[in-house]
């Protein structure tokens, strides 16, 4: 019993000791934002890293899924007779719920990963302190490009997948199952408000900052890190961690918007 | 008479249980070279860490240059720290970054000076360490010994009053070691900088420094030659001597 009450102690503390971590973490990476100089080109080159290049991944993805949703939506709609709904059944599940949610797991996928495991080679390897040594702050050089780059590129990222992910349910609708395709854009224009798309937009902005906090705090923190472990290893595991971490904050995070927003 | 540039009092840096620093007092002269040497895991890096404020004491005062640096932060603490050059371990290189980005970081991110000064500054002390042709390629791209010139290079930059060597020799074959420390001697002798060597090993330098520490089981035991040490009777060093620094007069005479 009272082994099993100083475990949980024990674990209460360490859980404490991290959230505090990477509260101060995300303070210092967002107070980078008002340090000078700030580092645009840095900025722009991660834009590219983590934006630019994810656009082909979810030019497929966002294809494939909204294909999918105009097949299973179809089928659904037709028990009721109500096909001519395709439209703002894709449409809506895109905007609202598929495209912000799908972007964040690619993009945590993707560019999360090799952002923690960039971070915590360079912790390990003492580029971090090497640079704190020459009085260059790491947040300012190092983390607050990242934070801003994928602030950006996460939205936008978002609104490309639903504009891709709408013309796949079209394809799939109207191409294949024979939707009229009238119906398919007068049903997604008269239902789509602008509520619906500002609410995936809030989403993508906070799931932005949810991917790029956890990626990043984790590399930061690999030396720190409970059961970590050291050197290659040590990254490795954080990096899992930190991609679970953030996939499963997202989804949390996912409903919580919902629910306040709807 | 030389100025005291670093001084410890009475410190104690402990993680969890195990304390690896208890209450010791140091002292390091400006313009000389100190080695600290010991086992490993005895708190050699921590000692040095803490030199550089990336860790800091649970209790006591660290002083550079009159300044106590034990709870200093922001740009008071840039300030101290750009007094200071690091060649890690590792050397520490970012390995995204070229030579010639690397050893422009800190001009680049520290000063005002113009591209063209910056380019010629780097060009010429990458020069006058071996490294010319080498600007272009990446850290992963050369060897050991190369590296180490690298970031010795990134570290006199801003002419630092102050040089840390973390374990300059480990990876490096004998003759290395030797090009390395004479490297030290030059630069050393050019710049004027404090010498701060770190090893776990009883260097080669060892013979040319003025103040040898001995860390041990958290307490710092100070020396003022190898004779000296070789001649103590502390059962501890001892038995350090026996192990790492076998016939110091070899070390003379390779030296």
């Amino acid at each position: 019993m009272i082994r099993y009450l100083e475990k949980t102690g024990k674990n209460t503390i360490w859980l404490l000791e991290d959230l505090g971590r990477m509260g101060v973490f995300l303070a210092f990476a967002l107070g980078g934002i008002f340090k000078r100089p700030f580092r645009f080109s840095a900025m722009v080159r991660q834009v590219r890293l983590i934006g630019a290049n994810s656009f082909w991944v979810i030019f497929f993805i966002a294809g494939f899924t909204g294909m999918v949703l105009g097949l299973q939506g179809y089928y659904t709609l037709r028990k009721f007779g109500s096909e001519g709904a395709l439209g703002s059944a894709v449409s809506l599940s895109l905007i609202r719920e598929l495209g912000p949610v799908l972007t964040a797991l690619m993009v945590t996928g993707r560019a999360g990963s090799a952002m923690c495991a960039e971070i915590g080679i360079m912790r390990n390897t003492e580029q971090l302190d090497a640079l704190e040594c020459m009085a260059i702050d790491p947040f300012r050089y190092l983390i607050t490009p990242k934070f801003l780059a994928t602030i950006i590129s996460v939205p936008i990222l978002t609104l490309f997948f639903n504009v891709v992910g709408i013309f796949g349910g079209y394809l799939a609708g109207c191409g294949l199952l024979g939707v009229n395709p009238g119906a398919y854009w007068t049903g997604m224009e008269q239902s789509v408000v602008n509520q619906d798309i500002n609410m995936g937009i809030i989403k993508s902005f906070v799931f932005a900052l949810l991917i790029v906090w956890v990626c990043t705090g984790r590399g930061y923190f690999v030396h720190v890190i409970r059961g970590a472990g050291f050197g290659a290893e040590g990254v490795s595991r954080v990096t899992t961690q930190a991609v679970v971490l953030s996939s499963i904050a997202v989804l949390i995070w996912d409903y919580l918007l919902t629910a306040l927003l709807l | 008479m030389s100025q005291t540039i670093i001084q410890f009092s009475k410190v104690v840096k402990a993680f969890g249980s195990q304390v690896v620093l208890d209450h010791v007092d140091l002292s390091i002269e400006s313009g000389r070279t100190t080695v600290i040497a010991g086992p490993s895991g005895q708190g050699k890096s921590v000692t040095m860490k803490l030199i550089l404020a990336l860790l800091r004491p649970d209790s006591g005062q660290i002083f550079v240059a009159g300044q106590d640096i034990s709870r200093m932060r922001g740009k008071a603490l840039n300030a101290i720290r750009t007094k200071f050059g690091v060649l890690f371990q590792g050397s520490a290189l970012l390995d995204s970054l070229t030579v010639f980005a690397n050893v422009a970081l800190p001009l680049e991110e520290r000063t005002r000076l113009s591209r063209a000064e910056i380019r010629e500054r780097v060009f010429s002390t990458l020069g006058q360490l071996g490294l010319s042709g080498h600007e272009d390629k990446y850290p992963a791209q050369l060897s050991g010994g190369m590296r180490k010139r690298v970031g010795l290079a990134r570290a006199l930059m801003l002419r630092p009053e102050i040089m840390l060597f973390d374990e300059p020799t480990t990876g490096l074959d004998p003759e290395k070691s030797m090009e390395i420390y004479q490297l030290f001697l030059e630069t050393q002798q050019k710049f004027g900088y404090t010498s701060i060597i770190v090893s776990h090993d009883i260097p080669k330098i060892f013979n040319l420094a003025d103040q040898v520490i001995l860390v041990n089981k958290g307490r710092f035991n100070t020396f003022a030659s190898p004779e000296e040490i070789q001649q103590s009777e502390l059962p501890e060093i001892k038995s350090f001597v026996q192990s790492t620094m076998g016939d110091i007069y070899l070390s003379r005479e390779m030296e």
